[in-house]
């Protein structure tokens, strides 16, 4: 009865019960059960990216790639065959690096003087900073349209409509990033240096920066993650302007064609060398400091 | 900007002469992006509530009228929208929680040294515009795909097909489709904060149960659901609050009887001419709609918590 009560137990840590847990039917049972759901769970997830890699290999029989017809590498070979897609895809980029600049820069302002500083209102600043992570995007676009229409008319909207919308709503994103790099941070290193007679400017440039830079580009790389993919809010504030994803959101109803896939694939595979790369980098720079 | 850094927080009493300028500089830090989200945001959920009672066209402008009955055009003529919304929102909240505490529970207690790879696995993907993999599953759920075969072959499909989640022989353009898109977006968002909380919990307490002559299933009742509660309270809002806003499965995946508010309110503000105000109330009506759900929910969670 004990034996078999513990070998039920999930993750128990030691070699010598993994073996007991061979020993019971019904606990190996319950183990595979976790591994085959768990597996599943992962080919869903990972289905729609296998498909965009397979289908960007297609040479669609009619306007729209949505069925294999055979292989033809056409769609890689002139990815930009479509100007109105490429034309797209420099908005979106222009968009995503001017909106996570000012987003970077606007909340991590906001981060330090959170974890800094002692000052009142501090409730009410935290519902603004959570507020835009809980409305619904239709809800933000929809009103951020109303307020152009009635300020500049639907006229002006377009790249800087855009980009203050995307400013908006990653600002929070920003915050919570590096506010969270910030708290894990040892107070005691900036004492240090005053200590030692740093000014507080070369102890922010050389002490505080270096260690919050970390959590600044994460936070940067992810607003420009949310601002490139947007499209709700993107739509309620464009104008005759398109972004990438309205692109994509219009090609349905076009036509959709397999260069679309080979960005989607292109995304994919940047994004896996890029974390590669950097871990082998982080690797190497381990193995240096052995 | 550099006055900051010779005051951390604890230390307020060494330097009480430099204290009125630091009283300014966190408003100094704080200011613009309060303001940008004050003008962008607040500004305009405030404007909008007005703009629900208001009347007019583009030509003449709109005008404050108290025009109440826009509420009425809001709530009455899109009733089917609302249902919609809330209960594709609240299937895939469950589904996704269904599918997302055991990978996170494997990750976090089985993972070994697999650990970072899986949850590398569960955010790459994100990584491809949402609108692509959402469009994917045109391919996967096609006529003359896999999926609608096997089930076919299964007979599944009628069944299906009868409760309404399907339509006719086919998956895509059905309720099961958005339902199915809304999870496959939405379930990163449930398993994140789940593994975090999850993570967190101290496996010596298993076998702590274990010891105690704790079955499995009673370990994990009594031990490790109430520790993983944070994560699943935060992982179904993430997922909730989302959800209840998206219009894109419904769209992209969905037939014209699933259409969910979010389509209703962009149809009103981009393409139907004077259709402004009524879309502002929609989007006040959606709003406070949401807000009382959630604050429902955390305050039963809460309270659950407590006893």
């Amino acid at each position: 009865m004990a034996t078999q009560t513990i070998s039920t137990a999930p993750a128990p840590g030691g070699g010598a019960q993994l073996k007991v847990r061979r020993r019971s039917p019904l606990a190996w049972a319950r183990q595979h059960v976790l591994l085959v759901v768990t597996f599943l769970v992962f080919v869903f997830m990972l289905l729609p990216n296998a498909v965009i890699l397979w289908m960007s290999f297609n040479s669609p029989e009619g306007k729209f790639n949505y069925t294999w017809n055979k292989f033809s590498l056409d769609a890689w070979k002139n990815p930009c065959s479509n100007s109105t897609m490429c034309h797209s895809i420099g908005l979106s980029l222009e968009i995503g690096v001017v909106a996570t600049i000012i987003a970077t820069i606007l909340g991590t302002m906001i981060a330090f003087a959170m974890v800094r500083h002692r000052f009142k209102a501090r409730s009410g600043i935290n519902a603004l900073l959570f507020l835009p992570m809980a409305a619904p995007e239709v809800v933000m676009g929809a009103t951020l349209a109303a307020l152009f229409f009635n300020t500049i008319g639907p006229g002006g909207m377009g790249f800087w409509t855009i980009t203050i919308a995307h400013v908006m709503f990653c600002i929070s994103y920003v915050v919570v990033t590096v506010k969270s790099r910030l708290a894990g941070m040892d107070p005691t290193l900036e004492r240090a240096a005053q200590d030692l007679y740093a000014t507080p400017a070369q102890t922010f440039m050389k002490v505080t920066l270096p260690l919050v830079a970390p959590g600044i580009g994460a936070a940067a790389l992810l607003a420009f993650a949310i601002s490139i993919d947007d499209y709700i809010i993107t739509v309620f504030t464009a104008g005759n302007s398109e972004t990438f994803p309205m692109y994509i959101f219009g090609s349905v109803q076009r036509a959709y064609p397999a260069q679309i896939d080979v960005i989607g694939s292109l995304m994919l595979l940047g994004t896996m060398a890029v974390i590669a790369v950097s871990q082998v980098l982080n690797q190497m720079r381990a193995a240096r400091k052995k | 900007m550099t006055t900051l850094t010779e005051a951390p927080a604890p230390v307020e009493e060494r330097a009480p002469d430099r204290k009125p300028r630091r009283n300014w500089t966190p408003w100094v830090l704080l200011l613009p992006g309060l303001l940008w989200l004050t003008v962008f945001f607040l500004v305009p959920i405030l404007t909008s509530v007005s703009a629900s009672v208001q009347t007019g066209d583009y030509d003449d402008g709109f005008k404050l009228t108290w025009h109440w009955a826009n509420y009425h055009d809001a709530i009455a003529d899109f009733g089917p929208q609302y249902y919609h919304s809330l209960v594709y929102s609240l299937l895939t909240t469950i589904v996704c929680l269904a599918l997302a505490y055991p990978v996170a529970y494997f990750i976090a207690f089985k993972g070994g040294r697999w650990k970072t790879l899986l949850m590398a696995l569960v955010i790459v993907p994100s990584f491809t515009s949402f609108l692509i993999r959402t469009i994917a599953w045109k391919t996967i759920l096609a006529d003359n795909g896999t999926v609608v075969h096997t089930l076919n072959s299964l007979h599944l499909l009628k069944i299906t097909t009868a409760l309404g989640w399907t339509v006719g022989n086919h998956v895509l353009a059905s309720p099961a489709a958005v339902v199915c898109g809304m999870v496959y977006n939405f379930l990163p968002f449930t398993i994140l904060p789940l593994y975090t909380s999850l993570e967190k919990i101290d496996p010596r307490l298993h076998e702590a149960g274990a010891d105690l002559y704790c079955s499995a299933f009673t370990t994990w009742r009594r031990i490790t659901l109430p520790l993983s509660m944070p994560g699943v309270i935060g992982g179904t809002l993430l997922t909730f609050i989302p959800a209840v806003g998206d219009y894109i499965n419904a769209q992209l995946l969905g037939n014209p009887n699933t259409t969910v508010v979010g389509q209703r309110i962009e149809d009103l503000f981009l393409r139907q001419t004077n259709g402004y105000p009524v879309g502002s109330a929609m989007s006040v009506v959606m709003m406070v709609g949401t807000l009382v759900i959630v604050m429902t929910y955390i305050w039963r969670a809460g309270t659950e918590d407590l006893l």
